[in-house]
């Protein structure tokens, strides 16, 4: 029970050991705890940022698929407008090609009657100058038939 | 001096039982000699159980380190961490200092009082009875029963407390408050005889409090041992029943179970608490007042 040498002996060793452990035992273990917990928090940092541009990611698709929609809207709108605009254009022109067939026919027609006209007076002529001559083989009764020769001569 | 030792005989009083096992193996009982000054008694026993374990401990804590990895950690240094990790925490909540000594100085004396407790929990014949086989009459095994180990570490405290309070402060800083506190300049002896005291107490009561606490445990272990020894002694010789024998044994062995179980707390209390005041301690001589 007394106190002796030992307690010198005692701290020396203590001395010893304390030494050891803060240079060969608390830094290494130590360091590969914080070393694992910089690992953890940036892991997660890491999968957080993840997150956030995955968000980001699928946010920026939406907008560019809504975009697009947009886009397929107004080719499809300007498509049905463009074909609004060839059919009227088509119609239009089939309309004015209509009219001009039409004026064209009608003014051949015009010719053809005109020329039917023209044969058919000639003809009348001949047909009166033959009528005539069969009246006037027979007899002609030029106070008679005055008025009839007049009336068809103004019909021609 | 040989045979007035020796339990197996039954003519061993339970005095002579417990004197022995509170003896030192100190350089006088180990070579039979009178040393002219007794200052250079060392006690063998304590000494080579404190840095066994000293060994024990840094070894395996070296071990762990060495192949400290940040990834996956292995069962050891898992358990190493753990114990790092505790003792970290109780120097963040109490020191608020910086220093690289601290904490390392706080694990070693959590772990190694820790270890030096805990051969109070190894049977108290055990170790001492190899030893006689091997010829060795004295041994302590507890190195924390003997107030040589815990003044030596206490002590090493105190002088950290002194170096780390001159560096703080400065050699004014410190004189100040050794001689003008808490009383000012008029009452500068009794500040001082005062701040003496109260700075003396530390280690003091450091030591004793760890060496009153296992010394006591250490002795209610051989006091319940003498159990089975006191039956040889005091049933009249020959003529005691084997029946009481064994009473006396189941009696023994019932008891000296409860105290291990008490006594796993208290090892890890007076380490803990050797530990914690030490940080104490040290983050107050880091404090300007």
């Amino acid at each position: 029970m007394s106190i002796n040498v030992t307690l010198f002996a005692q701290m020396l060793v203590f001395g010893l050991l304390v030494w050891f452990t803060m240079s060969f035992v608390w830094p290494l273990i130590r360091g590969a705890m914080e070393e694992r917990e910089k690992t953890i928090s940036d892991g997660l940092a890491a999968a957080e940022k993840g997150q956030d541009d995955l968000k980001q990611a699928g946010e920026e698709a939406g907008k560019i698929v809504e975009e697009a929609r947009n886009q397929a809207r107004d080719i499809l709108s300007k498509a049905s407008s463009r074909a609004n605009g060839i059919v009227d254009e088509a119609r239009s022109e089939g309309e004015a090609e209509k009219r001009k067939r039409l004026d064209s026919a009608e003014s051949e027609l015009e010719v053809e009657i005109n020329r039917a006209r023209d044969e058919l007076r000639q003809q009348v002529a001949t047909i009166a100058i033959a009528g005539a001559e069969k009246i006037l083989s027979r007899e002609i009764d030029e106070s008679a038939h005055r008025d009839l020769l007049d009336r068809l001569a103004a019909k021609l | 001096m040989e045979d007035d030792h020796d339990v197996n005989e039954g003519a061993t009083s339970a005095t002579d039982y417990i004197v022995h096992h509170l003896t030192n193996l100190d350089t006088e009982h180990a070579l039979h000699t009178e040393l002219a000054n007794p200052f250079w008694n060392l006690h063998w026993d304590s000494m080579f159980y404190s840095v066994i374990l000293g060994i024990i401990f840094a070894g395996s804590f070296y071990f762990a380190a060495r192949k400290a990895t940040s990834a996956v950690p292995g069962a050891w240094q898992n358990f190493v961490e753990l114990i790092v990790d505790f003792v970290d925490t109780q120097v963040k909540d109490s020191f608020h200092g910086s220093s690289k000594l601290i904490a390392p100085l706080a694990l070693t004396i959590f772990c190694w009082i820790f270890l030096m407790n805990f051969m109070d929990l190894v049977p108290v014949d055990l170790l001492p009875r190899l030893g006689e086989t091997a010829g060795i009459n004295y041994m302590k095994v507890v190195p924390t029963t003997d107030p040589n180990i815990t003044l030596g570490m206490s002590i090493s405290v105190f002088i950290l407390m002194i170096f780390y309070s001159i560096k703080i402060k400065g050699v004014g800083g410190f004189a100040k408050e050794l001689f003008l506190h808490p009383f000012g300049k008029w009452m500068i002896p009794f500040n001082f005889l005062l701040k003496v005291v109260e700075e003396l107490a530390k280690p003091v009561s450091l030591a004793l409090r760890l060496f009153g606490n296992l010394y006591a445990g250490e002795l209610i272990f051989i006091l319940i041992a003498v159990f089975t020894l006191s039956a040889g002694v005091n049933s009249l010789g020959e003529n005691f029943t084997s029946l009481g024998t064994i009473t006396l044994f189941i009696i023994q062995v019932i008891l000296g179970l409860a105290w291990a179980i008490f006594h796993i707390l208290i090892i890890t209390l007076q380490a803990f608490i050797f530990m914690m005041l030490t940080i104490v301690y040290l983050s107050m001589a880091h404090e300007e007042h």
